[in-house]
């Protein structure tokens, strides 16, 4: 122990949904996300806090349930406190749950690490009518035992205290031995010494017992470590049998239900159950509605009718603030800064760009705002139970649900709200489906083509893209989960847990995070994307065409001032930029990519729509206006029209379809990076999906061919 | 491979986790699987030996289903249910 610099490592660690993030936070003064489902903390938060004179470096491991290797949570969580091996262990038990929780505890027990153990939630366990004799408790788990509430930051003092109490004391504090059964102590006692034998001088006794034990749990992590021991492995190997074939059950279950023996004896000397607290509480009443067979569906659908509702009709208002901030400082800048390149880059470019995105931060932080709601207050997980069945076919997790819905109006917190999926194979095929689900800025695209060419069924075929946009991430996640080969599905075994009221400052840290990441993008990423796509399109500005154009004007402005020549001119300028645009970089590029869409009949018009799409998908109907020459204001009929003339519907159709599923816009792509962890899965979904997406529109031509 | 006094108590009652009908108590007899990890997640989240078990709810296809154990709330797809081996009581 490093009393040295009177410095302590506390590992901080606890079942999933034990209030052990909570516990961090208040500790530290951090604001690590929290949720009231399992599995929040995914990458190990450390923060310092000094007390009595100590420095305390506090690491919350992410919430587990055991110290096996199944999961890379507990990976995590059993390297840090075998190989790091902090000073201290702060185990967090749920102190309402205590027969569960502390089956983890019985295994820090045996990792032998010096521990503190906090009951949290005592305020909820009191109200259940129980008592916990905790000095009793201590000596049999071996180091102190507080009572806490993390919410309100109640016995942190005590628990502080007892820490620095455990990092002064010259010895461990052992605690009662877990006893197996006696077949088994012989043998983990033989295992023991072989280990002992083969690490001389290495590993202290309580580790190589515990290497003894997790090698005859068999645990597969441990094994291979030990691999190239091949006398030991042989040597578990044959135990393993003989114990099983003896005991009728295998050594994990033997293990298994000698530390739960181990935990009822305890509990039955140490916790007082009194009656006094009977009757159904919240969470059983609430689970009565939201759980039922028949409501608990339509229950989901109101809230999430609500959450939708409330994203749109609430956040139109700020919605329109910021359109507004953004035209104003279009109008001051306009003046301000003189007319020539910068101009145009700072107009049409930055604050085009910026100003497009920004108006989505409202619906964005609203939407963030009910998903928070949902998660704290344990909603989110009872949806996935909810959903689970019908997502199964599809190879996706129930959890996989609301990132999908969510896609509807923007893929960017849909995929970040991906998270909340444990198992990293279904959180993967949910990142790379949800760009399929058809968000909020394709709409225009649909509204703008359904209008133009199928007028009397503009509703209907809307709507048809929605359903498409299903079907295809339905269809996509099958593909993908195949083209996987992942761990496959992991067990669904989900822990439900009780309905907890939200803290505002929890709900208040979610919303800011969300906001903060969403300008730290739009700073970034979107202010780069659109500078770029400006240029290509605005060079080169002069080309031998242009001056050719520019030599009519001048030509036509000597002559008589007439409405003809006002016509003439008007008339010359649009030409010349049309001109300006087919040759500029922007136009040329597209007109190399659009043998691409050759068997599709798409020309370099829809080619540059598709093109822009990248950068965000509002742009699409952006560039059809600029390239038809309408304006897209006051000219939207105008824009149908030309368009109509432009492509037989079916092709337009397939246009349509192709747009909805192509390749994510930037900000999708950079989010999907981030979430997945590699831009190889960034590249991957812009390959998957454009290739997707073509092969859709191909089929819907072929189709609607043999059908008309 | 298995104790005869346990395989004759199974077969008395072949009942598993998944055949019990809402709101029935049940205790656990074992995990008839194979598969270590799922036997330890399971172990892990309460469900041994002699763990009492009752069917809360139920989702709306029938799958997957919640139970309660040791004080808490456990979701279960059936054919995770269907490894656990129970008796009714």
């Amino acid at each position: 122990m490093s009393i040295a610099g009177k410095a302590v490592t506390v590992a901080l660690t606890g079942n999933p949904n034990s209030g052990k993030t909570t516990l961090f936070n208040r500790l530290t003064g951090a604001n690590a996300p929290v949720g009231n489902y399992p599995r929040v903390t995914l990458t190990p938060h450390r923060r310092e806090i000094i007390h009595r004179g100590w420095t305390i470096t506090v690491v919350d491991l992410p919430g587990i349930y055991s110290l096996t290797s199944q999961t890379p949570e507990e990976r995590t969580a059993r390297d840090f406190i075998h190989f790091n091996a902090p000073d201290i262990v702060l185990n967090v038990i749920d102190s309402g749950n205590l027969d569960r929780s502390l089956f983890l505890t019985t295994q820090l027990i045996e990792m032998g690490r010096p521990r503190v153990h906090a009951l949290n939630m005592m305020d909820e366990a009191r109200r259940k009518g129980i008592a916990v004799d905790t000095g009793a408790m201590a000596s049999m788990l071996g180091g102190a035992v507080v009572e806490t509430v993390a919410l309100t930051g109640d016995g942190f003092d005590a628990l502080l205290d007892a820490i620095v109490a455990a990092a002064e004391a010259e010895t461990v504090a052992t605690g009662s031995q877990i006893t197996y059964d006696r077949h088994l102590e012989q043998t983990i006692a033989r295992v023991t010494a072989v280990i002992d034998e083969l690490h001389p001088g290495k590993l202290d006794r309580s580790q190589s017992h515990w290497l003894a034990i997790k090698l005859l749990e068999g645990d597969d992590e441990v094994l291979a470590r030990e691999g190239e021991h091949t006398s030991l492995i042989e040597l578990i190997r044959r135990e393993r049998e003989s114990l099983a074939r003896n005991h009728g059950e295998q050594v994990d279950t033997m293990i298994a239900d000698a530390r739960y023996g181990f935990i009822n004896g305890m509990l039955q000397e140490v916790r007082t159950l009194s009656q006094a607290a009977g009757g159904t509480d919240l969470t059983r009443r609430l689970d009565r509605i939201i759980l039922n067979r028949f409501l608990g569906l339509p229950v989901f659908l109101a809230s999430l009718w609500i959450m939708f509702e409330a994203t749109f009709s609430l956040g139109k208002y700020p919605t329109d603030w910021i359109n507004a901030a953004v035209k104003a400082a279009g109008t001051f800048l306009n003046p301000v800064i003189p007319p020539g390149m910068l101009h145009d880059v700072v107009i049409d470019g930055v604050i085009a760009g910026i100003g497009g995105t920004l108006v989505f931060l409202p619906n964005i932080v609203i939407l963030f705002f009910f998903l928070a709601l949902f998660s704290e207050t344990g909603y989110l997980a009872r949806t996935a139970f909810l959903v689970d069945r019908l997502m199964h076919p599809f190879g996706l997790h129930g959890k996989a649900f609301i990132p999908l819905v969510m896609g509807f109006d923007c893929n960017v917190p849909a995929i970040m709200a991906a998270r909340t999926i444990e198992s990293p194979h279904s959180r993967l095929i949910a990142i790379l489906v949800s760009p399929f689900m058809a968000c909020s800025a394709r709409l225009p695209v649909f509204v703008l083509f359904a209008g133009a060419f199928f007028a009397e069924w503009a509703g209907t075929v809307v709507f048809v893209m929605y359903v498409i946009s299903i079907l295809a991430a339905m269809i996509a996640a099958v593909m993908i989960g195949r083209f996987l080969k992942g761990e496959g599905q992991t067990a669904f075994a989900m822990e439900l847990p009780p309905y907890r009221l939200p803290t505002l400052r929890a709900v208040w840290f979610h919303m800011w995070e969300r906001a903060q990441s969403f300008l730290q993008k739009v700073g970034g990423v979107i202010l780069v994307g659109s500078v770029v796509i400006w240029f290509l399109q605005a060079f080169p500005n002069q080309t031998a065409e242009t001056e050719a154009f520019d030599a009519r004007i001048t030509a036509a402005q000597a002559q008589d001032d007439t409405p003809e020549r006002a016509d003439l001119l008007a008339q010359l300028e649009l030409q010349k930029n049309q001109d300006r645009l087919v040759h500029s970089y922007l136009g040329r590029a597209s007109q190399a990519v659009t043998p691409l869409f050759g068997a599709l009949g798409f020309d370099w018009r829809d080619t540059t729509a598709i093109l822009t799409g990248f950068v965000a998908k509002e742009v699409v109907v952006a560039s059809y206006a600029v390239l038809y020459n309408q304006s897209e204001e006051g000219g939207k009929d105008g824009l149908k029209v030309a368009l109509a003339g432009a492509m037989p519907p079916l092709r337009a159709f397939a246009f349509m379809v192709f747009i909805l599923l192509y390749s994510p816009c930037l900000s999708t792509i950079a989010v999907i990076w981030r979430e997945a962890g590699s831009w190889r899965w960034s590249a991957f979904s812009v390959a998957f999906s454009f290739g997707f997406a073509w092969v859709l529109a191909w089929l819907v031509l072929l189709v609607g061919g043999l059908i008309t | 491979m298995t104790d005869p006094s346990t395989d004759r108590n199974a077969d008395q009652k072949a009942v598993t986790l998944a055949d019990v009908p809402r709101g029935q108590r049940a205790l656990v007899q074992r995990i008839a699987s194979d598969d270590t990890q799922f036997r330890q997640r399971l172990q892990s989240m309460g469900v041994v030996k002699g763990t009492a078990v009752v069917v809360d709810h139920t989702a709306p296809l029938g799958d997957p289903r919640v139970y309660s154990l040791m004080g808490y709330s456990l979701t279960l797809r059936n054919s995770e249910a269907r490894h656990i081996l129970v008796s009714l009581q």
